[in-house]
């Protein structure tokens, strides 16, 4: 319908297409290609070589000072699942956009490299020069929830001391990413405060809280909050998302085909949300 | 209409907060009543969650007086209120929501409503058919679960199409065994070969529960409430489905961008 004036729906986006367009002039066409790589998970080489030029991207810059298209790349960069892209991750912690050093820390954690755990306990510390806080309420000086969770999931336990504080943050949202870290981290007979601290928070009044402490508990696959999951006032869709992070965890302790107890548990509580 | 459910249903007209209509819906569905019916099903276009969930909750345990008001949902206009009554009703299992759920299975948006119609479709009251739809019921329902498995982009949704078709092999044992074989064979498949492992998970356990035979439920309804037109009504719209050709997606369908996506990749990864 538009293509008289060189504007492609999603439904004409091709590969190539998106690697040029990120390229090109048009600055919506180059922040939507990079989501776009990453929400169709492009994983090919050109893909993320123009993505990592994409982190430098200078062009692109909103009223606040803002970096929407390094944003939008350094996201997509974690789905891609190539650790090529590390490094430039790593740099992009200090970027000045609160939300890019946010996604780059995201992404860090799914790329699962331990590499830049120096560098997030240096922002957890907030002694990277330059950054800037969030410009939305309450105006983090870094993001704390994302730099904490990616602590937690790379196993930086020489990290422990550094987290601890952040449990008794002024912000919920960092509190219960600090207990999701500490509970990863910790000896799992020492663990347990930490999931029952995270599953006190499912009956917070905030629906969106409660949303993430779901993905929380997800994360941890802490199955004592199995029942505490099913009863939380939110989406079945997320709590089935959530319940599937315990289930994973248990089929981890029986050979397939064989389930272990817990994992029928939480299979039974699944059927009942469907 | 007893006071006690009065204040109930005053509770939630008054709610001035998200927290607080949750909190009322989820008392007034508690209480099981049936006058609270079309309280519970304009709670489902607040959109607000808490209280949908908690209201759909109350209508599929009040089950078939439910369905009426339910069918009158689908065909208005709020897609979210829409979505919530193809959840309760998939949860009722009431014979009238049968096509509308076989539809949406396998081609709604949204994959909370196709989740909910696969699980919904295995769990038909199937004892209240009459023979002579049971056959085309059951088998329009064998296939349109069988290929949400195979198909279904989506972990949660292919999760529920084995719930479904575990209650569906339970329910033909006896009557179609080639249908249960047909099931148990596409369950052998995916006991492998699904990308998901909460899904494998599911096929093993519906693998080990349809090898012990575990019990179907209890029967306890046996005579249908469904009127000569009612049943009418279902089999014109499964003889329609049957003249139709199936899954055509819609342009505007994210699966349509998604397959697309693959392909082109596919083709860009050659040398």
């Amino acid at each position: 319908m538009h293509s008289d004036s060189g504007i492609q729906d999603e439904t004409q986006l091709t590969v190539e297409q998106a690697i040029a367009n990120l390229q090109g002039e048009d600055l919506g066409l180059r922040v939507y290609a990079a989501w776009w790589l990453g929400r169709f998970r492009v994983d090919v080489p050109e893909a993320i070589d123009v993505l990592m030029a994409a982190l430098e991207d200078e062009d692109d810059r909103t009223d606040a000072g803002g970096y929407p298209l390094r944003r939008n790349a350094a996201r997509a960069l974690g789905k891609l699942g190539d650790r090529r892209a590390v490094p430039s991750l790593l740099h992009a912690l200090s970027c000045s956009d609160f939300y890019v050093r946010e996604a780059a820390a995201q992404s860090l954690e799914m790329l699962g490299d331990p590499a830049g755990i120096p560098q997030l306990i240096e922002l957890l510390h907030d002694r990277v020069a330059g950054t800037q806080p969030a410009s939305e309420p309450p105006r983090l000086v870094q993001p704390f929830d994302a730099i904490l969770e990616a602590l937690g999931t790379l196993g930086a336990v020489e990290a422990i001391p550094d987290i601890q504080p952040f449990l008794d943050h002024f912000v919920p949202r960092v509190q219960f990413a600090a207990a999701r870290a500490m509970y990863q981290l910790s000896d799992p007979e020492m663990a347990r405060p930490y999931g029952d601290r995270l599953i006190q928070a499912l009956s917070h009044d905030d629906l969106q809280l409660r949303r993430a402490v779901l993905a929380d508990l997800g994360a941890i696959g802490y199955l004592s909050a199995a029942e505490a999951i099913s009863q939380t006032l939110a989406e079945n869709s997320l709590k089935l998302i959530s319940l599937k992070g315990l289930l994973e965890k248990q089929l981890l302790l029986a050979s397939p085909p064989d389930l272990s107890p817990g994992a029928l548990k939480v299979m039974e509580i699944m059927d009942e949300l469907l | 209409m007893a006071e006690s459910l009065s204040s109930l249903i005053r509770a939630v007209e008054a709610a001035d907060s998200a927290p607080l209509l949750t909190e009322a819906v989820q008392n007034l569905a508690a209480a099981r009543e049936a006058e609270a019916i079309p309280v519970l099903i304009a709670a489902l276009s607040y959109n607000n969650p808490g209280a949908a969930v908690a209201a759909v909750e109350g209508l599929i345990h009040l089950g078939e007086p439910a369905v009426p008001a339910l069918i009158e949902q689908l065909d208005l206009h709020n897609y979210t209120a829409r979505a919530w009554a193809i959840r309760a009703l998939a949860g009722i299992g009431d014979p009238r929501g049968l096509v509308t759920l076989l539809g949406v299975a396998t081609a709604d948006f949204s994959l909370s409503v196709r989740r909910a119609a696969a699980r919904g479709l295995g769990m038909m009251k199937w004892h209240w058919f009459p023979a002579e739809l049971l056959e085309i019921a059951q088998e329009e329902v064998l296939e349109a679960l069988l290929f949400v498995a195979q198909q279904d982009d989506e972990w949660i949704v292919r999760y529920a199409a084995v719930v479904g078709l575990q209650a569906l092999a339970s329910a033909v044992t006896t009557t179609y065994p080639a249908w249960r074989s047909q099931i148990q064979a596409q369950l052998d498949q995916m006991a492998t070969q699904d990308p998901s492992a909460a899904v494998r998970a599911r096929v093993w356990l519906a693998q080990q529960q349809l090898r012990v035979g575990a019990a179907t439920p209890k029967v306890t309804d046996t005579s249908s409430p469904l009127t000569p037109t009612d049943w009418q009504v279902i089999l014109e719209g499964l003889y329609r489905r049957k003249g139709q050709e199936r899954l055509v997606l819609a342009e505007g369908d994210p699966r349509r961008y998604h397959e697309l996506a693959v392909a082109i990749a596919q083709n860009t990864d050659q040398p």
